[in-house]
């Protein structure tokens, strides 16, 4: 027999009302109409802003005493680890994909580039901020230099670290390709880019959240689209935990 | 005998209610979701674990994170959705308290019903106000015709100012919106300030939520729902004192 308690009932119904809920939340035309909101504020945040407006900066006294280390601490990889014991000595950055002449960069060719420094805010998505200042070279010249073909729309990221086998990787647009503030970082805070932050190059994307800035960075590839690139997302977390491409919010 | 039945709440006043309660319930069950991942505040532009937090959440006992599944949007831990659910229906709240500002400044809502008359903005009626509502004697008869002060200023809060202010400082969370904006940072005191504002107004409107609710059963629950469902509320009878 059984006996329904007061408690047990209140327990029953609050599971009734979870399942329900969770299947509001996994169906996918709820899902559908949740990524208009995503479009809609994309497109709404563009219209706002100018292609060129600059995300704050900041000054040396705003520095996080302790900017945090996020995602991958060391990468795993066995290419990696030999890179790192040389000092990324041997080293090269790869730009290619829908270009016209695909280039590779040792860390010494890419230091000597001209540079653009930046004290800015990093969000991490899941609601924290650290500034940091920023050394680097403005994507625009690197995909100016390997001569970035009028049919490519994005700029994929590969990375050398992954998680569990599924390497890292980003993309951004054009508009987020050709902003001042989008560089391949090399320095933080006046010394090389340490291990735990992405050394020997990292992505800056000052307009999104953290998880646009791809440490690692191994090969820039321009593309058309970003359908068959691993997951087609877009990037890792967009792929694996459905995170919106679109970071500036 | 029956009270006189009045209609005393408008449709669109209506309408805007339900749509902003069934959209503020998504915002604080999703932001709830958000807040689980770094449930840690601080003051400031920056601010991370190595940090000061002025408020650290404690994990709800036999759960990892300090909102259990029953409260939060999706239930288990889903950064992702519950930045979706609250996307969306941000737009919900954005447009919706618009055109409802826009609604009770045209109709006169604000400035006839919401906003409180001379006599009532003097000290001594409001203390007034709050002793009757501390023994839990509401308005009667033709004064219960219209809101009464503490009403008047719990509604005002709402809509003129927590509303406002969770929106406005959402977006100063925005690193896009801080290109375009940047003004915002300096109004709230940077990025972490303004998530900190955000969650005391969340807090304070859920605050609204649970005094509104006991509001509305100490005030007879079926007579103030069918007025915010039909319009027509009935006047509660004088009762002698």
């Amino acid at each position: 027999m059984t006996i329904v308690t007061r408690r047990n009932a209140l327990v029953g119904g609050a599971g009734l009302l979870l399942a329900g809920c969770d299947r509001i939340v996994a169906s996918p035309t709820v899902k559908a109409v949740l990524g208009y909101g995503e479009k809609a504020t994309m497109s709404a945040q563009r219209l706002v802003t100018d292609r060129t407006a600059l995300a704050p900066e900041f000054t040396r006294a705003d520095l996080s005493p302790n900017f945090r280390v996020n995602g991958t601490r060391v990468p795993g990889d066995a290419a990696y680890q030999a890179h790192m014991a040389r000092g990324f000595a041997d080293w090269r950055l790869v730009v290619d994909g829908m270009v016209a002449r695909p280039v590779s960069l040792s860390l010494a060719q890419l230091q000597a580039m001209p540079a653009r420094t930046q004290i800015t805010r990093h969000d991490c998505v899941e609601g924290w901020s650290a500034i940091g200042e920023w050394t680097g070279v403005p994507l625009i010249l690197l995909l100016k230099a390997a001569g970035l073909s009028a049919n490519a729309r994005y700029v994929v990221f590969h990375c050398a670290d992954d998680y569990h086998g599924t390497p890292y990787y980003e993309s951004i647009d054009l508009v987020e390709a050709f902003h001042p503030q989008t560089i391949l970082a090399h320095h933080m805070n006046g010394q090389p880019l340490s291990v735990g932050h992405g050394a020997p190059l990292r992505l800056r994307v000052e307009r999104q959240l953290g998880y646009k800035q791809a440490k690692y960075v191994m090969r820039i590839e321009a593309v058309a689209t970003l359908a068959g690139i691993h997951g087609g997302g877009g990037g890792y977390w967009e792929d694996r935990k459905g995170y919106q491409w679109w970071a500036g919010i | 005998m029956d009270g006189k039945l009045i209609y005393r709440t408008k449709l669109p006043v209506r309408i805007w209610h339900w749509l902003n309660a069934f959209t503020i319930f998504v915002m604080l069950m999703s932001g709830m979701m958000i807040l689980n991942a770094h449930p840690r505040l601080y003051w400031g532009k920056y601010g991370a674990n190595p940090d000061k937090a002025w408020l650290e959440l404690p994990k709800f006992p036999g759960y990892d994170d300090p909102f259990p599944p029953l409260v939060t949007i999706p239930s288990s831990y889903d950064l992702a959705a519950a930045r979706q659910w609250h996307f969306f229906f941000a737009w919900v709240l954005g447009i919706g308290i618009v055109l409802f500002l826009a609604y009770a400044l045209a109709s006169r809502h604000l400035t006839r019903d919401l906003w409180l008359t001379r006599e009532e903005r003097a000290p001594a009626h409001l203390w007034h106000d709050i002793k009757e509502h501390a023994r839990l004697r509401f308005p009667t008869g033709e004064a219960a015709r219209r809101y009464n002060p503490l009403q008047k200023i719990a509604y005002l809060g709402v809509v003129l100012v927590l509303i406002p202010l969770v929106i406005l400082t959402g977006l100063t969370m925005s690193p896009a919106m801080n290109a375009a904006f940047p003004v915002l940072l300096d109004l709230f005191g940077g990025r972490q300030s303004a998530r900190s504002i955000h969650f005391l107004c969340a807090a304070g409107l859920a605050l609204f939520i649970a005094v509104h609710l006991l509001m509305v059963l100490l005030a007879g629950p079926v007579n103030e729902l069918r007025s915010m469902v039909t319009g027509w509320y009935r006047l509660p009878e004088e009762k002698a004192r």
